[in-house]
């Protein structure tokens, strides 16, 4: 008896974004696809910020040990040895030195950019607010690991940091003596204090580590590393500003002088002048105040959770797929519980859960071929089953007209193209939570049940809003990820496109050339491919 | 060509991103002192006289305490604020009230303030007062040349005499 199905009904895309962010994301948009034509997509810096944010601290803490083996931790030896590294045995110390500064710069850049790219993309918010909660106190720990830094100088940049410095934080009510009074006067600093600082730039940049290592927690395949390609691009490009411009230190410090002119650097002391321009409760209202709003981010206002995902155990055997492919590694694997030999069973974590369906799109189970009455799959989304993508599957290629009959599996987040305007009488679309949501067996099933050919469009290359969703689909189209498209599915019928918000016309263009490509070859039918019989079964 | 677009393109995209860095790390100039100005900073830290003189307790305030807890004579901890004023050239410069640290009130009283003046040679009265009663009986006056960018420093050391002009 044919069981009738419930289609649970396709929740819309979360519209969460203010309009202000959806137009910044548009914007980003335009400017990465410019990024994608000189770097191509997969390099594209714009992708790898924070993998470039751990390469850039590895360049800054390697020419740090270089630097502190010539630094000379005293009040009247600090200036003098900073200089010597500059200026003698060059160019390897004064590179070093002059990398050690701009390869610092770069990193609060691109830390700052890569900050400015989650938030836009809507990644502050619902399951990533570890992430982002995380990365908030970095950004202080960034910041005093670099002015650190420029204090051990003990050049006249460094006297005034440091007294500006001091007067913010005399601000609060902290301390008995006022912590500037340790700069009156010349003779009041010590080279004890020149210790101290040496142990706050070795230890800030430490726990600063640590932090990133949390920060990365809740990530499956975190990229710590950017493609070589752009990691030498980048080392490179700073090695020749070093040559260029080289680092260079200002008039030794003098307590009983004011700096009049500084060459400052705008990266790290721009709080600094800032304290001067207002006042220092001024500063820690706007610094305190920024801090309390990007932490608070993620539940301004709380994002509604999408069902997560769920497993089915009398359909789970444990084979772990879901586990691999999940990007927030919110998919454990734990001691069996329902008593079959199996030894283990999927758990979700629904905290972690993205709700993406990626897992989904791994599990074996999630077969339209299975002739069970109803397909249910080993785990599954609640708001997009299997078995309703499997009935939208077969309903919409049984009312496709034309020539060439297409079908389109579109993912329906921000950072996608919105593959329903590609639909015609003649292609179909079926949206799914992310492009490898899709299992590859359904592109099979696709074929096998009329459609001519599939097309296969999500995020741009290595921009999924769910991280691994291109990268997987790939590999279980190209058979290198279980699981795969089967060697016996014509390839010339299966076309993947990636695509953004802005893309909509390449899109539509890829769209027209797949189109005419499928004209050009036989009929499915007279290849052998026989359009098979499940479909007249299942409706009984 | 193709090719050769897309590295020129990333040679101008790092370009410019170094180029930004090389800039933005020592440009543009910030003036942190005019150069006709010279700045002079009051910084001391000093403990005032209490703000009550140890006194005898009566034999019916004694009566009221625990035997334990007698003691004769009380001297309450707490100290007076410390004023100071300094004068410039005949014009009012700082007028701060520092009030003693502590829980108990009973700590220094530590100031400091800096303002930026012109630079030249300056007619310098400072007082301070650190009794009950208000009264300033800390003066001191100097004429001090202060040539642009240096620093002027106000201190305060009841043991070395009272007010320390270093610059």
């Amino acid at each position: 008896m044919a069981t009738a199905l419930t289609l649970t009904p396709f929740p819309l895309a979360p519209s969460a974004a203010s309009s202000v962010r959806r137009a910044m994301q548009r914007a980003l948009q335009r400017v990465e696809g410019e990024f994608d034509f000189a770097f191509g997509p997969r390099a594209n810096p714009w992708r790898h910020l924070g993998a470039l944010s751990f390469f850039l601290f590895w360049i800054v803490a390697v020419t740090g040990v270089y630097v502190y083996a010539a630094f000379d931790t005293s009040v009247a030896g600090a200036y003098a040895s900073v200089e010597e590294i500059s200026r003698s045995a060059w160019p390897v110390s004064g590179l070093a030195r002059s990398l050690h500064r701009y390869a610092s710069d770069a990193f609060i850049v691109v830390v700052l950019l890569h900050l400015g790219r989650e938030w836009v993309n809507g990644h502050a918010r619902s399951f990533r607010w570890f992430s982002w909660l995380s990365g908030v106190p970095l950004l202080w720990l960034v910041y005093a690991s670099g002015i650190g830094g420029y204090w051990l100088v003990w050049d006249n940049q460094a006297q005034f940091s440091l007294i500006a410095t001091a007067e913010w934080l005399d601000w609060l009510p902290l301390f008995g003596d006022p912590l500037v009074r340790n700069f009156i006067a010349g003779g009041s600093v010590s080279d004890r204090f020149f210790s101290l600082l040496i142990f706050l730039h070795i230890g800030i940049p430490l726990v600063l580590l640590l932090g990133m290592w949390v920060h990365i927690q809740r990530i499956s395949q975190p990229r710590t590393n950017p493609p070589r390609a752009l990691a030498l691009g980048s080392f490179a490009s700073l090695i020749v500003l070093a040559l260029v411009k080289p680092a260079t230190s200002g008039a030794s410090a003098d307590l009983s002088l004011v700096p009049g002119a500084l060459d400052l650097d705008w990266f790290y002391l721009t709080l600094n002048a800032l304290l001067y321009a207002t006042s220092g409760g001024v500063l820690w209202a706007i610094c305190g105040g920024t801090t309390l709003l990007l932490a608070l981010l993620p539940w301004l206002p709380r994002a509604p959770r999408a069902p997560v995902a769920r497993v089915d155990l009398a359909n789970c055997n444990g084979c772990g797929r879901c586990f691999a492919d999940c990007p927030y590694a919110a998919v454990t694997l734990e001691a069996r519980t329902d008593g079959k030999p199996m030894p283990r069973q999927a758990v979700v974590h629904p905290d972690l859960c993205a709700a993406c369906g990626i897992c989904a799109g791994a599990c074996p189970s999630s077969t339209p071929f299975r002739s069970a009455g109803e397909l249910v799959s080993g785990i599954d989304m609640p708001q997009r089953p299997m078995r309703a993508l499997r009935a939208e599957l077969e309903g919409k290629i049984a009312a496709l007209r034309g020539r060439v009959r297409l079908v389109v599996f579109g993912c329906q987040c921000d950072c996608a193209a919105d593959a329903a305007a590609l639909a015609a009488p003649d292609t179909a679309v079926v949206s799914l939570l992310c492009s490898a949501m899709l299992p590859p067996s359904f592109v099979e099933y696709a074929l096998r049940s009329g459609a001519d050919g599939v097309l296969i469009t999500g995020c741009r290359d290595g921009d999924c809003q769910y991280r691994l969703g291109n990268r997987w689909t790939e590999e279980r189209l190209a058979g290198a990820r279980e699981p795969h498209l089967r060697a016996l599915v014509p390839r010339e019928r299966v076309r993947v496109a990636w695509a953004g918000p802005t893309d909509t016309e390449p899109l539509a263009a890829e769209h027209e050339r797949f189109r005419r490509a499928l004209d050009s070859l036989p009929p499915l039918a007279l290849t052998g491919w026989r359009v098979p019989k499940r479909t007249e079964a299942l409706h009984g | 060509m193709a090719r050769v677009l897309r590295y020129l393109s990333q040679a101008v995209l790092y370009a410019a991103f170094v180029a930004a860095i090389g800039y933005l790390s020592t440009s543009p100039t910030y003036v942190h002192l005019p150069p006709d100005e010279a700045l002079i900073k009051l910084s001391f830290s000093h403990a005032a006289a209490r703000k009550e003189a140890c006194h005898e307790r009566t034999p019916e305030e004694l009566a009221k305490l625990a035997p334990n807890m007698r003691a004769q004579t009380v001297c309450p901890r707490e100290r007076v604020p410390v004023t100071v004023e300094v004068v410039l050239d005949g014009e009012p410069l700082f007028r701060v009230v520092a009030p003693p640290s502590g829980m108990a009130k009973d700590g220094a009283s530590t100031v400091y303030r800096r303002v930026a003046v012109p630079s030249g040679t300056h007619r310098i009265a400072a007082r301070l007062s650190d009794m009950p009663d208000g009264t300033f009986d800390h003066r001191a006056e100097t004429t001090v040349a202060l040539p642009p960018g240096h620093v002027l420093v106000i201190d305060f050391d009841a043991g070395k005499g009272g007010f320390l002009f270093r610059s």
